[in-house]
């Protein structure tokens, strides 16, 4: 008589939990490891946090925001302050875009066989020129520039320099070499080249990823004057650091409404492209 | 035959556009140059200029004395922490309202029209996600330093709020654009929502989801240095304390410190989500 087959044959056992050769074990178990390591080492004050007392100085908190100052006269200190901010945006992303072009140029291989001497080392300042937030070049360029708007404007240039100088070398580089070898071959000029093939052909790339940009710099350049560079965040940082809560409400709203009312424009515009 | 047709123009034929075009920028550059006080002399006149070099000189020599490098070393990984704990909690915040949240998770939905009541709380959960991700972290941690005193629960807070909205919204996106056939069926037949979440929904989308959060906690690092700069510890603040003092050898080593710090987290997100495919 044949022995009953097992229920469960060895091979269909299920996996271990943990096996040395499985990568996604050990991904998951070094970030269980981070996670722990970084709650245990950091102390948080969560007792304090959710005491009575912390909530009840919350709530009191939050109940000083209303009723929010809507005065005509503070209403347009805000108006103002909106218009700073987004006039700082727009100029800082401006800057940024023909600063980035001109340091893109050096930093893409424009041809193949070119030898872009030039690249790795212009790649090196993009990357520097990115990964220095925009609030820590502001508090930087304050030193040089004086508290106002203007830091500010440079903070945001520099920071997005360094954004669309590595987005347009990628565009440039990416390009269809076709129209730029006819012109090569005819003996024309880099520059030249540049302007009359690869320029048109990335154009519209080149300005979609400016806008993009733009829109994030609006968010940044709202609380970017927390540290004195203007804007709606410098006027939250002396109102909130005066404690008046009132006009502080309106100042929140007032950027809240403006992140709002600029979502809405870019999903819009995204529509009307796409269609 | 007249030469001239012979010859090819020496001059750009779109020079007249071209010009007016640059002119209307100037136009309306203008304004925005007047609100924003632009005035790049200001950077070059002698007062400002000395203030600048004699800061720029102060930068070399680089501070490296063992004590500076220990505090350097301490703060980084408390920016790096600060992080790591604000998107953990923030997937606390996210996934229990992606979940309400999803539309193909919906029962009624699946007869047609939704229902009245899940639809309007699924309409009060995006909302709650918009103002939790329309309020800049600067702004939480500001008012929550206010709260709990400085210090990195303030920061976070501000983290897990703000990026509890951004994982919200996104994962929501993620879960609706997917294949929804499975999911679907198994709501058909009778599964609980859960299991049809667990079973359906996750893991066609799993690889997705897990590098959009590890490209957020690369985006946390940064912001949580930022977060410093309003008393929230940790990289920044020591960065914003020695720029009060003028001490340049600190700062420029902090910033290299920290270009390095983001290069880092660059790579390792960067090859975490190849390795997810």
């Amino acid at each position: 008589m044949s022995k009953p087959r097992a229920a469960n044959e060895p091979y269909r056992l299920p996996p271990p939990l943990f096996d040395a050769r499985c990568k996604a074990c050990w991904f998951t178990a070094a970030i269980v490891l981070l996670v722990v390591a970084s709650f245990w080492s950091l102390d948080l004050q969560w007792a304090q946090f959710l005491s009575l007392d912390a909530l009840r100085s919350m709530g009191r908190f939050v109940a000083e925001f209303f009723p929010p100052d809507t005065s005509p006269k503070f209403l347009q200190k805000v108006a103002i302050g909106a218009w700073e901010t987004l006039a700082m945006s727009a100029l800082g992303t401006g800057l940024a875009a023909v600063a980035g072009l001109a340091l893109a140029l050096p930093a893409s291989r424009l041809y193949e066989g070119h030898a872009a001497r030039a690249r790795t080392l212009t790649r090196l300042i993009l990357n520097a020129l990115r990964s220095i937030p925009e609030l820590v070049w502001a508090a930087l360029l304050l030193i040089s520039a004086g508290l106002g708007p203007f830091a500010g404007t440079l903070a945001l240039a520099l920071h997005t320099t360094g954004v669309l100088g590595r987005l347009f070398a990628e565009a440039i580089e990416n390009a269809p070499p076709g129209p730029g070898t006819a012109l090569r071959t005819h003996g024309v000029g880099n520059g030249r080249v540049f302007l009359y093939a690869t320029l048109p052909q990335v154009l519209p790339q080149l300005l979609s990823y400016t806008l993009y940009r733009w829109e994030n710099n609006i968010r940044a350049a709202a609380v970017l004057g927390v540290v004195g560079a203007g804007g709606l965040g410098q006027l939250l940082a002396f109102h909130m650091g005066l404690f008046q809560m009132g006009k502080t409400a309106t100042i929140l709203g007032a950027m809240l409404l403006m992140v709002a009312v600029v979502d809405a424009a870019s999903h819009g515009a995204r529509r009307l492209m796409t269609r | 035959m007249d030469p001239a047709l012979h010859t090819p123009p020496m001059r750009d034929p779109a020079w007249q556009g071209r010009l007016f075009w640059m002119l209307a920028l100037v136009v309306v550059l203008w304004p925005l140059g007047v609100a924003t006080e632009f005035k790049p002399w200001v950077l070059l006149e002698p007062d400002n200029l000395k203030v600048t070099r004699q800061f720029l000189d102060t930068f070399f020599p680089l501070a490296y004395d063992a004590e500076f490098l220990a505090m350097v070393a301490r703060e980084t990984w408390r920016t790096v922490a600060m992080a790591t704990a604000g998107v953990t909690l923030a997937l606390v915040v996210a996934i229990p309202l992606t979940l309400i949240n999803t539309r193909v998770l919906s029962v009624s939905a699946l007869s047609g029209r939704m229902a009245r009541g899940p639809f309007w709380l699924r309409q009060a959960v995006r909302w709650l996600l918009i103002v939790l991700r329309s309020i800049p972290e600067l702004v939480w941690a500001l008012v929550f330093v206010r709260v709990v005193g400085l210090g990195p629960t303030a920061g976070v807070l501000a983290i897990a709020l703000t990026y509890g909205g951004m994982l919200g919204k996104v994962y929501g996106e993620i879960l609706e654009s997917g294949e929804t056939h499975a999911t679907e069926t198994l709501l058909r037949n009778g599964s609980s929502r859960l299991q049809a979440f667990l079973y359906g929904l996750l893991p066609t989308n799993a690889a997705e989801l897990t590098s959009y959060t590890v490209y957020r906690w690369e985006c946390a690092i940064r912001s949580s240095v930022v977060l410093g700069f309003v008393g929230a510890g940790g990289l920044g603040q020591q960065l914003d304390n020695s720029m009060k003092m003028f001490n340049g050898g600190e700062v420029a080593s902090m910033l290299l410190v920290f270009i390095a710090l983001v290069a880092l987290a660059d790579k390792v997100s960067a090859w975490l989500r190849k390795a997810l495919g």
